[in-house]
């Protein structure tokens, strides 16, 4: 029976969005039933163990085989693959080296600081106990029964949390003045909406460890003096809002949210509340307002939401990675915590590393690590050898950064500096292939559908900022056109009444910044330099490249190529859609875009 | 035909209908995977919230839709990782094989078409939702054969 023996066996199984869509339970399902078969549950403490997402979903199903204190990881698991693991492996007592996770897997997670996202991918989310026995609560019984209001908040203010929810507002501040703030009933928030396209770092810390973030509220309405607590979350998440209705279910069965809650004088408790696709809920006038059961329509802050939010009370909301560093900040002190982190941004922050990038996934990094680092080192770069051109942060109201400021340390300070902001996370990484154009055209459409449409200038100014774009990216664009862009962008700028607006033509700023050289192409040479604008682009077959492998012909959805065998290809343009089908089947680099 | 014992069961979850309007009209849209009037105008009688506030929710949010959906719903995502990947390509190819648009059923009720900015597997990207199962890494000539499956 090889190396078994008599120690325990735990599987562990990636059941997090990636997981699952990849056939997590399946995999679970052949575990089990492998493991009945082999008789190994009978002999020895077996099991599988479900996990959350520990990040690297582009190598789903991942799983963890635990013989004792030795751990290996496979990757790519599939069901047949699970049945000839604990047959070699468990039975065999060899691992099945060829499916074991790669070089690329380590270098993953070699610059990585994981200190919130520590539990996701360990612990089973549905599990209070398996988070009990990672000290979870502890920090908030500490709280509670140790310290004082007061002091939490200097503790939090001392630690340089900054909100994480894209403003980077300092936490400890936010809850001091609703602290202070006149009215004895007062509300702790948490902003799950996760609106920004392109991220999910709210949504994997709800699925992996939904008890942080209870948690952290349980902490902040102590300090703050609240008992009722919200968490905002999006219906486009039904695994997050299962698990997290589970979690919270849990805890009030323990005492740890109700009335005395751990035998205090303490009453708290939280309730959900399900936003219903509207991105302009996320941000925190409109998503109280939504809690209220109204449209979530945005109104002026000259009243802070923290004197007066949600029905007219104090309110404070913060993001739900901002609630889940909380309980690691009052476990091991502020000191610990400011430590991590750059001068003004302290702490780790995850980012959601996605698009044009080899190893997609959720990576938390040290706050002011170089862009280059956690773009090359963790994403292990661009696939299919193209070149880099830039990566977008910050979403809709974020903006693009070039390759000539790979060097950046990236936090609060610096991505501002260069012309975007940390938004939530989100990282999209573009290469040559990505016109900058579209993408700036992309976001202010995105911020054209989601506007509540109750000021002046966003409804209207974005709307002709689309406009301007597209003519630019069908061909129609002249020098007037940047120019109206710019004052536009201005105008919607200063005058827009909430951070949509106020913020939507960040995208374009920044792409005139960086990349006007591609404006300039659109509107002067009349063609898209990356090839995606259809009315600016030309796909040719260059024939000395092309060996008539007919990959492109088989691939042409409207039939426009044609060839012989071994014989250089043909592209009829007046049956080419452009959908660049033929270019992305190429393993020549025959197909040109002129 | 009004279905007044679904509405009541949801109706009796919710001791204070005012208040979670939102959350019954999730309830009731999971149930008939849209929003039918008059179950709306019972449920504005039962709770005595306007009709009018109810349309004005309903309208505001993407998520309700007054308009009955096809026997499967295929959602494209088109947030920012999938639009970079590609998914434009995918959701035509839905729009040519189902010829519908975004929004739209097909005449026989089967199928409808859907987009939405995001559904957090970006590491998945172009990512595909039909009904309950999220298919990742999708190819136009994918979704072609992930639409077979579903009749
Ligand atoms: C249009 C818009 C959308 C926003 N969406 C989100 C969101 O999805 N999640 C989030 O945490 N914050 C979002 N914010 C920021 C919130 O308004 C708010 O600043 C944040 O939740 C505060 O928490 P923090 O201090 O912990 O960051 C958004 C802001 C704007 C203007
Ligand atoms: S952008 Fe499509 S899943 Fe996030």
């Amino acid at each position: 029976m090889g190396s078994t023996n008599d120690k325990e066996i735990v599987i562990s199984v990636c059941t997090g969005t990636g997981g699952i869509a990849a056939g997590a339970f399946k995999v679970i399902d052949a575990f089990e039933e492998a493991l009945e078969e082999h008789g190994l549950k009978a002999k020895f403490k077996s099991r599988t163990h479900k996990v959350g997402c520990r990040g690297f979903c582009a190598k789903d199903v991942l799983v963890d085989v635990a013989v004792g204190e030795d751990v290996v990881t496979y990757e790519f698991v599939t069901p047949e693959k699970a049945k000839a693991i604990v047959e070699k492996h468990l039975v065999g007592g060899e691992p099945v080296k060829k499916w074991l996770v790669k070089d690329d897997y380590h270098a993953f997670h070699t610059k990585q600081q994981r200190v919130v996202l520590h539990n996701c991918g360990r612990i089973d989310p549905e599990s209070i106990d398996e988070y009990i026995a990672t000290g979870g609560y502890k920090a908030a019984r500490k709280a509670i029964f140790e310290m004082e209001p007061e002091e939490i908040i200097q503790e939090i203010k001392n630690s340089g949390l900054r909100g994480r929810g894209g403003g980077g507002f300092p936490t400890g501040i936010k809850w001091e003045s609703c602290r202070r703030a006149a009215g004895t009933i007062k509300y702790v928030l948490c902003n799950a909406d996760e609106g920004d396209p392109g991220a999910f770092m709210d949504r994997s810390i709800i699925e992996g460890n939904p008890h942080a973030v209870i948690e952290g509220m349980i902490i902040g309405a102590y300090a703050i003096g609240s008992h009722e607590g919200f968490v905002y979350i999006r219906a486009e998440y039904p695994l997050a809002v299962d698990r997290l209705r589970l979690a919270l279910d849990q805890a009030r069965e323990r005492n740890f949210l109700g009335k005395n809650i751990f035998g205090s004088d303490f009453d708290f408790d939280i309730e959900i509340k399900l936003g219903a696709g509207a991105f302009v809920c996320g941000e925190s006038t409109a998503l109280m307002t939504s809690i209220e059961d109204k449209p979530g329509l945005p109104r002026p802050k000259y009243v802070h939401t923290t004197d007066k939010g949600l029905w007219g009370r104090p309110s404070n909301l913060n993001n739900v990675e901002t609630w889940a560093n909380v309980p690691l900040i009052i476990d091991r002190g502020a000191d610990w915590y400011a430590s991590i982190g750059s001068e003004q941004s302290k702490g780790t922050k995850i980012f959601s590393l996605v698009g044009k990038i080899k190893n997609t996934g959720l990576v938390e990094v040290p706050m002011g690590i170089p862009l280059k680092e956690i773009i090359f080192d963790i994403g292990g770069g661009i696939p299919k050898k193209k070149k880099f051109k830039a990566v977008q942060t910050g979403g809709p109201s974020g903006g693009c950064i070039p390759a000539s400021l790979l060097d950046l340390p990236v936090d609060f300070e610096n991505l501002s500096k260069a012309g975007s902001i940390m938004g939530s996370g989100g990282m999209i990484v573009m290469d040559e292939d990505t016109c900058m154009v579209d993408v700036a055209k992309y976001f202010v459409q995105f911020c054209v559908d989601e506007g509540c449409g109750q000021c002046t200038p966003c409804r209207e100014g974005l709307y002709h900022m689309v406009k301007l774009l597209t003519d630019i990216t069908e061909g129609r664009g002249t020098e007037e056109h940047i120019k109206l862009l710019e004052e536009l962008s201005e105008v919607i700028i200063d005058t827009s009444l909430c951070g949509l607006g106020k913020t939507a033509p960040n995208p374009v700023l920044s792409t005139l910044r960086y990349f006007r050289d591609e404006y300039e192409a659109h509107i002067f040479d009349k063609k898209c330099p990356a090839g995606v604008c259809r009315e600016l682009t030309t796909f040719v077959i260059d024939e000395k490249k092309c060996t008539g492998c007919t990959m492109c012909a088989r691939n042409c959805p409207v039939g426009a190529i044609t060839g012989e065998k071994k014989e250089p290809h043909l592209i009829d343009q007046s049956k080419c859609i452009k959908c660049r089908m033929c270019y992305e089947h190429c393993k020549f680099g025959a197909v040109l875009k002129m | 035909m009004l279905d007044v014992e679904t509405i009541d069961s949801i109706l009796a979850k919710f001791p204070q209908p005012k208040g979670n309007l939102i959350a019954i009209l999730h309830e009731v849209q999971n149930h008939y995977r849209y929003l039918p009037e008059e179950e709306l105008r019972y449920i504005s009688k039962r709770t005595g919230v306007p009709i009018t506030q109810i349309y004005s929710i309903v309208n505001f949010y993407n998520r309700f839709s007054l308009k009955p959906k096809g026997k499967h719903v295929i959602c494209v995502c088109l947030g920012t990782a999938c639009h970079v990947k590609g998914a434009e390509k995918v959701i035509n190819e839905v729009k040519m094989k189902l010829n519908i648009d975004v929004g739209e059923t097909t005449d026989d009720m089967k199928y409808t078409l859907e987009e939405v900015r995001c559904i957090g597997a970006c590491s998945l990207a172009p990512a595909v939702v039909v009904d309950d199962t999220t298919y990742g890494k999708v190819t136009p000539k994918e979704m072609a054969s992930i639409l077979a499956k579903y009749k």
